[in-house]
């Protein structure tokens, strides 16, 4: 096995050693070791709620995702073409940056109740703004040049939004994808455990009210990390692409 | 005339980057604008290319006015005009929207044999090397078939022995497509080397201090007396000592 693969998978094994052998010096401990975890990912397995709650929260997390997208992108489009719409909106994007979308969580629950919607929208919010602004931005940064050469050749303005304006910021909106995607999925935990009762998110909470199972407390935690590192890797596989490889720094 | 320059007159602030600029273009030259950097040349050929509009004075090709930029007129830029997620093929082919893929096919096959670049048309520019990506640029102006070449600086970021070649490239394909070109350079060798006239501009305000007539026949003996003498007199015209 090559270095590459073995060093992570030594850091791995160590941690869940020294996870292993921490909870055994502490027997009066409620959490769980790791072989413990493992059945109760298991148990979760055979009930039959591992795939419904996995496909729950992803279920939620791309609708609301992919809503913010088709609206985030023509947007950012809009605003770093036009300026006058960018002085009038930016301010506003910028006053909602900070808010962490949690805190919609009361204002969703009141317009949408508790339920799936709920969810939803505090993912899209949650989404929508890093993708407007990045796309925004990404369209400051094109290479002026590039747009002169397009106008020279006098291509009809739908192909120059297809062939010259989304190819430029492809490689900074993908990143900025990611990043979104990433948000996405911390939020969808969060909007779970108040706003639904299924999802990884009310797993957690769930286990801990229904008598303190902390192994799927853990479980629902470790279910999460693993999910939100396949959809990074699968956001990052699109940072390979040829026609975006020349916006990321030679390797 | 083909490009007529009428009382050109650009002002950035308060500064005057153009001043009353009057020259015509025949049919098929090859124009050198000529000038230390700030004197207003790229400014010019942005105006001709219809990026800019003068404060004063009009630029007209074949009788009308440049109101914006236009097909029929292409800009190369330094390399890095090339589209860099367009394959060669692509960049070469980016003008040819409206042509059936057929034709379309034809035309970029014939513009990457003109310009040696058989055998790249998949790689991206990112795997290209300077003067190949500037080959695919001129490849691409050509290929919607214009009838003028706007060219700013164009090989100024190569290297000095591929620059050589890039001219002598440019010159063959002049010849083969019979463009009429305006190439700005601040490289007095170049313009001697390539043009039928070369416009030498001073600095702030811009203006036309000279046109001097290149009257060598290509290809040119760069060690002859004619060219030593009128690379001296264009030297002397700039102010500058012909000694380092």
């Amino acid at each position: 096995m090559s270095r590459s693969r073995l060093l992570p998978l030594t850091g791995i094994l160590v941690a869940l050693a020294a996870w292993q052998i921490a909870v055994s010096s502490h027997p009066a401990s409620l959490i769980p070791g790791p072989f413990v975890v493992a059945r109760g990912i298991g148990e979760l397995a055979a009930r039959g709620l591992l795939v419904k709650y996995v496909v729950a929260s992803l279920f939620r997390v791309t609708w609301g995702y992919l809503t913010a997208f088709v609206i985030a992108i023509p947007l950012g489009l809009a605003l770093g073409l036009i300026r006058r719409g960018e002085m009038a909106v930016n301010p506003i994007l910028q006053l909602l940056r900070p808010i962490s979308p949690l805190a919609w969580i009361p204002i969703a629950i009141l317009w949408f109740g508790v339920g799936d919607i709920s969810a939803i929208f505090l993912i899209f919010l949650a989404s929508l703004l890093p993708l407007t602004v990045a796309t925004m931005n990404a369209v400051h940064n094109i290479d002026p040049v590039h747009l002169a050469a397009a106008r020279n050749f006098g291509i009809p303005l739908r192909a120059r939004i297809t062939r010259v304006l989304v190819p430029a910021i492809l490689p900074q909106l993908i990143v900025a994808m990611r990043i979104a995607l990433g948000v996405a999925w911390l939020v969808v935990v969060a909007a779970e455990m108040i706003a639904v009762n299924s999802g990884l998110g009310f797993l957690i909470v769930d286990a801990r009210n229904a008598g303190n199972r902390y192994d799927l407390v853990i479980a629902g935690m470790v279910l999460i990390g693993l999910i939100g590192i396949i959809l990074d890797l699968m956001m990052r596989r699109m940072e390979r692409l040829d026609s975006v490889r020349w916006g990321y720094a030679a390797q | 005339m083909k490009v007529q320059f009428s009382g050109i007159s650009m002002r950035f602030g308060a500064m005057d980057a153009l001043q009353d600029v009057n020259i015509g273009v025949e049919e098929g030259e090859f124009l050198c604008i000529l000038g230390p950097s700030g004197c207003g040349k790229s400014t010019l050929l942005n105006i001709a290319g219809g990026f800019l509009t003068p404060s004063k004075g009009s630029v007209t090709i074949d009788g009308e006015t440049v109101t914006g930029p236009d097909r029929r007129r292409i800009f190369v830029f330094q390399e890095r005009g090339v589209f860099p997620w367009l394959t060669v093929e692509g960049n070469i082919g980016f003008g040819l929207f409206d042509l059936p893929e057929a034709e379309r096919r034809q035309r970029i096959a014939q513009y990457v044999h003109l310009v040696g670049l058989e055998g790249f048309e998949k790689s991206y520019p990112r795997e290209l090397s300077g003067g190949m990506k500037q080959r695919v640029e001129v490849a691409r102006a050509l290929a919607v078939n214009p009838d003028v070449l706007f060219l700013d600086e164009p090989f100024g970021a190569l290297d000095s022995i591929t620059r050589l070649q890039m001219r002598s490239e440019l010159l063959r394909i002049w010849r083969a497509e019979k463009k009429t070109v305006l190439f700005v350079t601040h490289d007095i060798e170049e313009s001697v080397q390539l043009a039928d006239r070369v416009v030498v501009m001073s600095a702030r305000p811009g203006r036309i201090r000279r046109v001097v007539d290149i009257d060598i026949a290509h290809p040119r003996d760069l060690s002859s007396r004619r060219y030593i003498e009128l690379r001296d007199l264009i030297f002397g015209e700039i102010g500058l000592a012909h000694q380092v």
